[in-house]
């Protein structure tokens, strides 16, 4: 594999090195958990070890008596908080099952009681030490359990709308030349970013400042603002850099208003650092799903019928749901589609979003489905979906702004060497190992929201751009600073990018990709008004001006004033004749379609993502192609995966390298989910058992000797300022299809539940 | 974690002597309130998670001059118990005389944690089952004698199929003991009385009604080294897991044999990730002896190997799994080039 950073193609920025290369590999970079505080106490949890009952007795003696302890906060004597509602239904939690409220339990692992202690050691031993009580009940675990109950997404969950269905499908479905029914499983998965769950609050009066990895700042200061009922004002959130986060840092989860709350009694900073295992439970996590997929084609290939059920599972409070239809029933020319999401509730913490939350489970159905239905039809995979292409979404005839899918797949199968592929099924094989070629579709909704930005230029051409936007190791610090260089025509050396904190102008959550697309775009708005301010300046009138700033000065790469030699604006003419030491401006911007209330929305923490299928007259994705080798072991039926091959088109690509790197973890991770990744259930307690990294399977780099990454040139100019798609959640889709059609093609068997061990294979 | 007493073991004398100290309540060994530390990978791992809570950690690396040898020999290998895993690993005339070994511990865990672990240590470590390290279960029959034990019902794919009793199906985990017991290792034991030697085959014991009684080491012992006579060129360890790197063995054989003209004059097949302890299959062996090798002998071994596991929900798989193991370990033991 080379290292080499990607060339850029058309449409595509430069590959410059990381704004935080240096940082990060020094270990510069601070972390939340690395600020400094003055004269801390230590947090350490409580958690429950059964799911599902109530707690009668704490017997706290011993534990009290280990020297340095200062408090043990249980229910009986925790902080009152205020209750936030779930995000869906218009809040900021990510659970509405808030810990140390009541004896109750509601699930595993749930936060029961907090010790605070001079230091981490003191109050871990402690924490040891606490003797719980328990009545307990016989808790639901999963889909098969006991005391479950199902119901229709819709109506519950106020951000699944709509079954999407067009035609008779019924009708379709029972007259189709080639029929499929087939059922898939996913399993339940957690993020385990390596960053852990901390949070540390520090009180100045009557101000609050939380150190926390956040994907969403604004989110988090407004949430904790209001569970502890003070104003939004006096919170501030703050983490220049965070270690991961998947989604599992999108929404509030209780503990941080729990430590603010403790924090304020004590009159004392407080630091959590909690463990791997409490991870598992104080946080969200992808619950399993269920799928029942029903296609039906004409001879040719042509899809006529098309239905997707869902299950998924969530907690007993909280309807959280993915609902991955609204993407799987518009994937596909089809003119007959039915769909249905249900929800099914057991006594689990609350599932939340989870790296491209719908789709990874929702495309493992589809692209498998497709699979069997071009070996029914015995014909290329690849050509069934080049048949079933489409420019218009089916359900409601909706054109894609842009749409490069079968270019993805073409590429990739040159690359992949798709060509070579025998397609009998065991038809290949190198010593020990029966070899298979498998591959799938991947697509990602093209999501924006509003965001604001301030930027500062200098006489001497340095920038400060700030942004409350999100660093979780995709590459922010890089692309907001290449947009500011980009667009003023100011060497890149020169822009110092603020973000991580709630102090700044708000930017949306970092999370269903929207980064990019909304930070850039604000950026390089509030640029242009930068442009706009000095261009007057020097113009002798404002029509010349407004001419200008679209033209002078405008360069697709990061360059000086010198390189644009005599149409460049001399800075010290334009500051002089401003009279100004520095020029600031602040802008708001919005994609088109944006609800009317967003930008205060904005404001208040409140995300509005607009894109995807929900636009008005069109539908963005992001496309891609997957290309697997999968090896099986004659002897040990092991399974590995030499080679990953993708090609994705993504509207502009900010930066070849950053998005280089996203799209190969995608891949990675997109591999893992299929053979490696699940959490296991204790069926009996509804507790997770495998909640730590030597047995919660991720890939080592031994699993993954060979990814390539194939960026296409696309321009898209109907979806943001910038013209950039989401990329980060778009690799990781499909993979574990690709997958399972390559299992497929390796031993002749069709496995549909994942993820696939030795011992599901049979050969 | 709980706080602990450091010692640092300037000799083995004092070593022996700060184990054996707290001598009543030092029985078993498991729970003894002082434990040796050599690399610390499983036992400061067992103390962050409360399972294990000694009063004192002994640190023995301070022996290492004396405790690291690497001898091999024209009769036959001496290793100290402290010699780094990934030191013997890498040990050319290891590679050449001892695959087995070589191998078991190169395919083992992670190279920081091969960097930092040591023989004796190896041995030693503990079972990997989840209710096992997790302190909030009550039922664990190993940590809590008479507790129960909530694996045999529970999430049990990771569990063993060999050598389980009623009170306990947890797996061994390590690797390199399956070599040991393959090429009918010795092992040293340094005590206060001096040292003494025995079978490593006799240094674990199985679960039956006493799961927390792991080893016949008595507190105040320890491992000094491992002996090997002989040469063993023809030798592989094959290990069956989910990953291909960092990732204990769901099932693997140890085997070991001697060839001439075609045929197999001795054998040695052990198994690892099935059993409860390292584990030699006799039965297995005595059907080698004196044959011809072909795959349906094998295939006959491999049966003889496995004809007493019991699987249970999750984990029978490793009953077939483990048979194709050993068959094709042994195919690749007689067909090496050495
Ligand atoms: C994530 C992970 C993955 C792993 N994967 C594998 C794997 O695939 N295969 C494998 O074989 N192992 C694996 N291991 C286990 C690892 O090999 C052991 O932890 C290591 O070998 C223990 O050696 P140590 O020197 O660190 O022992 P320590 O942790 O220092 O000691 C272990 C135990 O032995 C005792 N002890 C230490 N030295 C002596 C002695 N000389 N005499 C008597 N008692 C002694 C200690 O008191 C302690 O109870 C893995 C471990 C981890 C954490
Ligand atoms: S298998 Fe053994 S170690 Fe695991 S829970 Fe049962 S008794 Fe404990």
């Amino acid at each position: 594999m080379t290292a080499a950073a990607p060339e850029p193609k058309a449409n595509m920025g430069q590959s410059v090195p990381r704004y935080d290369a240096a940082a990060k590999v020094t270990g510069r970079a601070t972390y939340a958990s690395d600020m400094p505080l003055d004269n801390p106490a230590y947090a350490f949890l409580v958690t429950s070890a059964i799911a599902k009952g109530r707690i009668d007795r704490f017997d706290l003696d011993d534990a009290g008596r280990v020297r340095g302890v200062i408090d043990i906060v249980t229910h009986e004597n925790a902080p009152k908080l205020k209750e936030s509602k779930l995000f869906s239904n218009g809040g900021y939690a990510g659970t509405t099952i808030q810990p140390l409220k009541s004896a109750e339990i509601a699930h595993d692992g749930q936060i029961i009681a907090v010790v605070i202690a001079e230091s981490y050691e003191a109050a871990r031993e402690a924490a040891n030490r606490v003797k719980v009580s328990y009545t307990a009940a016989a808790p639901s675990a999963s889909f098969d359990s006991r005391g479950t109950t199902m119901a229709a997404a819709k109506g519950q969950n106020a951000q699944f709308k709509e079954d999407p269905a067009v035609g008779d499908f019924a009708k379709a479905f029972e007259t189709a030349e080639v029929k499929l029914t087939a059922s898939y499983d996913t399993p339940t998965q957690h993020h385990n970013p390596m960053e852990l769950f901390t949070t540390s609050c520090v009180w100045m009066g009557d101000n609050l400042v939380i150190y926390e990895g956040s994907q969403y700042v604004y989110g988090l200061k407004n949430g904790v603002a209001e569970q502890l009922g003070i104003e939004a004002d006096k919170v501030r959130v703050v983490n220049p850099y965070v270690g991961g986060g998947f989604g599992s840092r999108g929404s509030m989860t209780p503990r941080t208003a729990i430590i603010a709350g403790i924090a304020k009694r004590l009159n004392r900073p407080i630091k959590l650092v909690p463990t791997r295992d409490q991870g598992f439970t104080i946080a969200t996590y992808r619950a399993e799903t269920r799928h029942e997929i029903k296609l039906g084609a004409n001879r040719d290939g042509r899809l006529v019928a098309l239905r997707h059920e869902g299950a998924e599972v969530s907690s007993r409070p909280d309807a959280y749901c993915v609902g991955g239809t609204k993407t799987t029933t518009r994937l596909y020319a089809c003119p007959n589609v039915d769909s249905l999401v249900s929800i099914v509730r057991a006594d689990r913490n609350t599932p939340g979003f989870m790296r491209s939350p719908p789709e990874v489970p929702y495309l493992f159905a589809l692209e498998s489905a497709l699979d069997e239905l071009a070996v029914k039809l015995d014909m290329d995979p690849i050509e069934l979906r080049r048949i079933n292409d489409t420019t218009n979404e089916p359900i409601n005839g909706k054109p894609y702004t842009s749409r490069s899918l079968m270019a993805c797949f073409d590429e990739a199968a040159k690359a992949f060497g798709w060509a070579q592929r025998s397609p009998q099924p065991k038809s290949m094989s190198d010593g020990d190992w029966l070899i298979g070629y498998g591959c799938a579709a991947t697509c990602y909704p093209t999501q924006m929201a509003p965001s604001a930005a301030r930027v500062r230029l200098q006489r001497d051409g340095r920038t400060r751009v700030e942004i409350a936007g999100h660093e979780i190791g995709t590459g922010a610090y890089t692309v907001i600073a290449q947009t500011a260089a980009e667009r003023l025509g100011v060497p890149l050396e020169k822009v110092a990018v603020f973000i991580g904190d709630s102090d700044l102008p708000p930017a949306p959550v970092a999370g269903g990709s929207n980064s990019t697309a909304s930070t850039c775009s604000a950026v390089m708005m509030v640029c242009d008004q930068i442009r706009q301010r000095l261009f007057k300046a020097v113009m002798p009138s404002d029509s010349l001006a407004d001419k200008a700033k679209e033209t002078v000065g405008i360069s697709p790469a990061p360059s000086t004033q010198a390189a644009r030699g005599d149409r460049s604006l001399d800075l010290d003419k334009a500051f002089d004749a401003l009279g100004v030491g520095v020029v600031e401006e602040y802008g708001e911007w919005k994609p088109e379609g944006a609800p009317l209330d967003s930008f205060q929305a904005m404001h208040t923490g409140h995300v509005r993502l607009i894109g995807g299928h929900a636009m008005k007259d069109q539908i963005a994705y992001a496309f891609g192609a997957e290309f697997v080798e999968v090896r099986v072991n004659r002897f040990t039926h092991e399974i590995r995966c030499p080679r990953l091959v993708g090609a994705f088109a993504a509207g502009r690509i900010m930066n070849p390298r950053t998005a280089r790197s996203q799209l190969m973890g995608g891949l990675i991770w997109g591999m893992s989910s299929a053979l490696l990744e699940a959490t296991e259930i204790d069926e009996r307690n509804a507790r997770y058992v495998n909640d730590n990294l030597a047995d919660y399977l991720v890939p080592v780099n031994a699993d993954v000797p060979g990814v390539e990454v194939i960026m296409l040139s696309e321009q898209d100019d109907h979806i943001n300022l910038v013209g950039a798609k989401g990329l980060g959640e778009l690799a990781n889709v499909g993979t574990n299809a690709a997958v399972c059609n390559a299992l497929y093609h390796a031993t002749g068997q069709r496995i549909r539940k994942l993820p696939v061990r030795l011992e599901n294979i049979e050969i | 974690m709980r706080p602990f007493l450091y010692q640092r073991a300037s000799d083995s004398n004092m070593a022996v002597q700060a184990l054996g100290a707290p001598a009543a309540a030092n029985n078993p060994l498991t729970k003894a309130t002082a434990q040796p530390l050599a690399g610390g990978t499983t036992l400061i791992d067992l103390m962050k998670l409360d399972v294990m809570r000694p009063a004192t950690i002994v640190d023995i690396n301070p022996l290492a001059r004396a405790w690291s040898a690497i001898e091999p020999g024209s009769d036959g290998l001496r290793l100290g118990a402290l010699a780094k895993m990934s030191d013997v690993a890498a040990h050319a005339e290891i590679q050449r005389s001892y695959p087995v070994i070589a191998d078991s511990l190169k395919l083992a865990a992670s190279a920081q944690l091969r960097n930092m672990a040591t023989l004796g240590g190896n041995v030693m470590q503990r079972t990997r089952c989840n209710y096992f390290r997790d302190v909030s279960y009550e039922n664990c029959n190993k940590r809590n004698p008479g507790s129960g034990c909530a694996a045999m019902d529970g999430v049990n794919r990771m569990h063993a199929v060999l050598g389980t009793s009623d009170q306990c199906i947890a797996t061994y985990p390590g690797d390199f003991a399956q070599a040991l017991i393959a090429l009918d290792a010795t092992v040293e034991i340094t005590g206060k009385a001096g040292t003494r030697t025995m079978p490593f085959a006799q240094l674990h014991k199985a679960p039956g009604d006493t799961p927390e009684i792991e080893t016949t080491l008595q507190p105040g012992e320890l491992i000094s080294a491992f002996s090997i006579s002989g040469r063993w060129p023809r030798s592989v360890y094959l290990k069956a897991r989910d990953r291909q790197s960092y990732e204990f063995a769901l099932s693997s054989a140890a085997i070991a044999l001697d060839v001439q003209d075609g045929t197999i004059r001795n054998a040695r097949v052990a198994l690892g990730g099935v059993a409860t302890v390292p584990w030699r299959a006799r039965e297995a062996e005595a059907l080698l002896k004196g044959q011809k090798f072909d795959e349906a002998l094998g295939q006959r071994v491999a049966e003889a190997a496995f004809a007493d596991a019991r699987g249970r929900r999750h984990n029978s798989f490793k009953i077939a799994l483990g048979k194709r193991v050993v068959a094709r370990a042994l195919q690749q033991a007689v067909t090496m080039e050495i």
